[in-house]
């Protein structure tokens, strides 16, 4: 057996330990990029849920100017610290409507009490129909609409409040 | 206390291992007998690793919070069942379970291992004390299982309900005693390699852990391709996913193993190639490790992604292959190749074979790694898809099973007869299904026309072995032969038939349509919302008839609140010539419903193919025992009158 055949498998396996080396030591781009990024929102028109409150369509999200959508409940518990965070942002400039999932009057009139409302729009998702058609699987959820009503963000989870700046780099490029 | 003393046994288990290695280094440099002490280390680390990952069952049965491992990974309302499988599904219990398998392994080749030399034997338990090194400061430095958290926490986070599936309870420790019979093949071959012992009792002793891995590895990817199948919704039963291949190529190292040792152990040939079979099978084992839990590769089967413990498995990887290598590549010329064989025997039959199984292999590898490459020469991500193995391995595989039907037929050494009078019948009887494919199903791909000529050629020639001859007094190891090489024909008849006869539906439908596949005409009778402890769910009812009678499936879409996910369950219902598959997907904006439908005929002959190959290997593997068992007992008795 020829030296070159002999060490052939020992420096095939070192080539392929530096490949996998350099690939651990470079940073993968881990984030999960939503389909409907970058598509325009499916049309919806929902109804009011509260009496204070207007309804939310998809026409009222094609104004001309970006809209921070999120899908909450009133029975979500995450949803509690996330709406805080939310009024950080309103504070910060950014509209925000939301989109009620399989709730009822009092209990949301109750929450937002309690914790604060950050809304302009609530519309109410009964059936959940609006919120699977939007691709999202869970509460909470929120979406970065620009001013023509197409989807250019999608967070999956709550928003942080380590979130904030990114929220807002986001907004701002939906302009 | 539990916990306290797991750790303890790890530690003493760890320091026992470094002393075995020790030991190895000073008895080949001296010659000094240490067989009987090395024995007892091994024995007594295999009981101390067993000790360490009883104390973590326990921890986990009595949902001991106090542990961090316990409260990340388990709540005190799962049923007891995966309550114990707990232990094993995360990161830290899945290695200790690793290391005790390998430990224990090591413990029964001292117990067992009497083929070999005293020097070999010895070699071989330092080489395995040296794998199990790795993993043990892999454990306490890196990921010790058995971590206290101050103050006890009340409860655990681990409810994630997907992971509650008896599929993934017992899918892993499958795969992982397959991995771990493999490193028993690579100890045995570097320590046949350090004192140049490489023959045919070498062969034998290696042969029953090779064939006991192979067995688990067929099963766990037949049961893992099954899980697949039902689990995911989309129909098909291999993806050549990442995850996927990663167990695939420890498999077809090791079959390629199987093979040649039985060359070496029937004539001595073939020495060098078979050791470095033995070495890459179990390399193999440690690449699919890497993969899987460095995360490295995206795949559909997500799993926690750690790169320092991605980067501590490479290390190990690339210093004991690395040194197993170096070794090969030092002592290969010293091997003397056994007796010669020609042209036209069984030892050229099982080199094709070898040679076909290491092109598949090469394959898989590079399509599974060609990704990382490319990323690295070019900084362009993409991913080699079904269509580059189906074309690749599809050919190889099919000429591979032709060459199934021949190979046991040859004589060792030289072949004299005409081998291919007997072939006649199932070489007839492949034409036969070539015409009446080529007559019913005209249109047909070739891939699958061809799976039906060889799959039907193949179940005939599969079972020549045994005629001619008392099928009674043939050897069990025959019977084993037989059964997988028949098993490799019911796997591709199926797996032709799903790829030419499935029929597929998607379609939207409201409550009330009627869709037809395949011979099936199939009602949307409802949608109803249902709910379980954590999930809510949209169940559809399904009506479906045949000729006859109205059978009804309810498959659902579940969303799972805590963590939030979405699952199909589709429902699936079996008959003796296929499968009926249906899925429920989403509502679409008019309250319309997507429906997938799928009828596949004789789709679960994939999955008896592969149960039947798993008891072929088992048939084997009892045969081998059996002697293993019985026959020494005179060797041993021979053996002490020569000491005495």
């Amino acid at each position: 057996m020829s030296r070159a055949v002999r060490f052939a498998p020992l420096v095939f396996l070192l080539a392929i330990i530096a490949a996998l080396v350099w690939r651990l030591a470079t940073p993968v781009d881990s984030n999960v990029h939503s389909t409907l990024e970058g598509k325009p929102l499916p049309a919806f028109d929902l109804p009011p849920i509260l009496p204070s409150k207007p309804a939310l369509s998809s026409a009222d999200l094609a104004t001309g100017r970006p809209h921070l959508v999120n899908v909450f409940a009133s029975w979500c518990v995450p949803c509690v610290t996330e709406v805080k965070v939310l009024q950080a942002l309103k504070e910060r400039g950014v509209p925000i409507d939301g989109i009620a999932i399989r709730d009822r009057a009092p209990d949301l009139a109750d929450f937002l009490a309690r914790n604060g409302d950050p809304y302009e729009r609530i519309g109410s998702d009964s059936q959940s129909r609006v919120q699977i058609s939007l691709g999202s699987s869970g509460v909470p959820e929120s979406f970065v609409v620009d001013g023509k009503g197409v989807i250019r963000f999608q967070q999956i989870g709550p928003i942080e409040a380590s979130d904030v700046p990114m929220i807002l780099s986001k907004i701002e490029q939906a302009r | 206390m539990i916990a306290e003393t797991g750790l303890a046994a790890l530690w003493l288990a760890a320091g026992l291992a470094l002393l075995q290695f020790v030991l190895m280094i000073v008895a080949l440099r001296s010659g000094a007998d240490v067989r009987r002490a090395m024995r007892s280390i091994a024995v007594v680390q295999g009981v101390l690793t067993l000790v360490a990952f009883g104390m973590l069952l326990i921890v986990f049965a009595r949902s001991d919070m106090s542990v961090a491992l316990v409260f990340e990974n388990s709540n005190s309302a799962k049923p007891f069942i995966y309550k114990v499988a707990g232990a094993w599904g995360n990161h830290e219990g899945s290695m200790l379970m690793w290391v005790t398998i390998l430990a224990a392994a090591g413990a029964f080749v001292a117990l067992l291992a009497h083929r070999t030399s005293e020097r070999t034997t010895v070699a071989a338990l330092g080489a395995q004390a040296v794998l199990a090194l790795g993993f043990y400061a892999f454990l306490l430095i890196a990921s010790n299982p058995f971590a206290r958290l101050w103050p006890a926490p009340m409860d655990g986070q681990g409810l994630n309900p997907l992971l509650q599936d008896p599929g993934l309870a017992f899918h892993p420790p499958t795969l992982y005693l397959g991995y771990v019979g493999l490193s028993v093949a690579f100890s045995f071959a570097v320590g046949a390699l350090l004192t140049g012992e490489v023959d045919s009792r070498l062969a034998r002793a290696m042969r029953p852990w090779v064939l006991g891995a192979w067995v688990l590895l067929t099963l766990g990817i037949t049961a893992g391709s099954y899980w697949a199948y039902y689990e995911l919704g989309w129909g098909g039963y291999w993806f050549w996913d990442p995850v996927e291949n990663a167990s695939l190529m420890p498999w077809l190292a090791a079959t390629a193993l199987l093979h040649s040792i039985n060359v070496l152990a029937a004539r001595g040939a073939l020495k060098a190639w078979t050791m470095m079979l033995a070495v890459i099978a179990f390399s193999m084992s440690m690449v699919g490790t890497f993969l899987v839990r460095s995360g490295i590769l995206t795949s559909v089967h997500a799993f926690a992604i750690d790169p320092q413990r991605g980067t501590f498995l490479l290390a190990l990887l690339a210093i004991y292959v690395g040194a197993a290598f170096t070794l090969f590549a030092v002592r290969a010329p010293g091997l003397k190749e056994g007796a010669r064989f020609e042209l036209v025997s069984r030892e050229s039959g099982l080199v094709v074979n070898n040679l076909i199984l290491s092109v598949v292999l090469g394959v898989v590898f590079v399509g599974t790694l060609y990704p990382l490459f490319v990323e690295a020469v070019s900084g362009e991500k993409l991913s080699v898809g079904a269509p580059y193995f189906d074309a690749v391995a599809g050919p190889l595989a099919l000429l591979l099973a032709v060459l199934v039907g021949i190979g046991p037929l040859i004589a060792w050494r030289r072949e004299r007869r005409p081998v291919f009078k007997p072939l006649a019948i199932p070489a007839l009887l492949g034409v036969t299904a070539l015409a009446i494919t080529i007559i019913l199903a005209p249109g047909m791909r070739i891939l699958p026309r061809l799976g039906f000529t060889v799959g039907t050629y193949l179940a005939a020639a599969s079972i020549l072995p045994l005629v001619k001859r008392n099928p009674l007094r043939a050897p069990l190891a025959t019977w084993g032969m037989v059964v997988a090489h028949f098993g490799i024909a019911v796997a591709l008849v199926g797996m032709a038939a799903n790829a030419a006869f499935s029929s597929e539906r998607l379609a939207i439908a409201k409550p009330g349509d009627i869709l037809t596949v395949g011979p099936w005409a199939v009602q949307l009778a409802d949608v109803t919302p249902t709910a379980g402890k954590n999930w809510t769910a949209i169940e559809a009812e399904l009506r479906a008839s045949r000729s006859s009678g109205v059978i009804t499936l309810a498959p659902e879409s579940r969303f799972y609140s805590d963590p939030p996910t979405e699952t199909s369950e589709s429902a699936i219902r079996t008959f003796w010539n296929g499968q009926l598959y249906t899925v429920i997907g989403k509502q679409d904006v008019s309250g319309a419903w997507q429906l997938r439908l799928w009828w596949k005929p004789f789709v679960t002959l994939i999955w008896a193919g592969g149960a039947l190959i798993a008891i072929g290997g088992a048939l084997a593997l009892l045969g081998r025992l059996w002697r293993l068992v019985w026959r020494p007992r005179r060797e041993r008795d021979w053996r002490r009158e020569r000491y005495a």
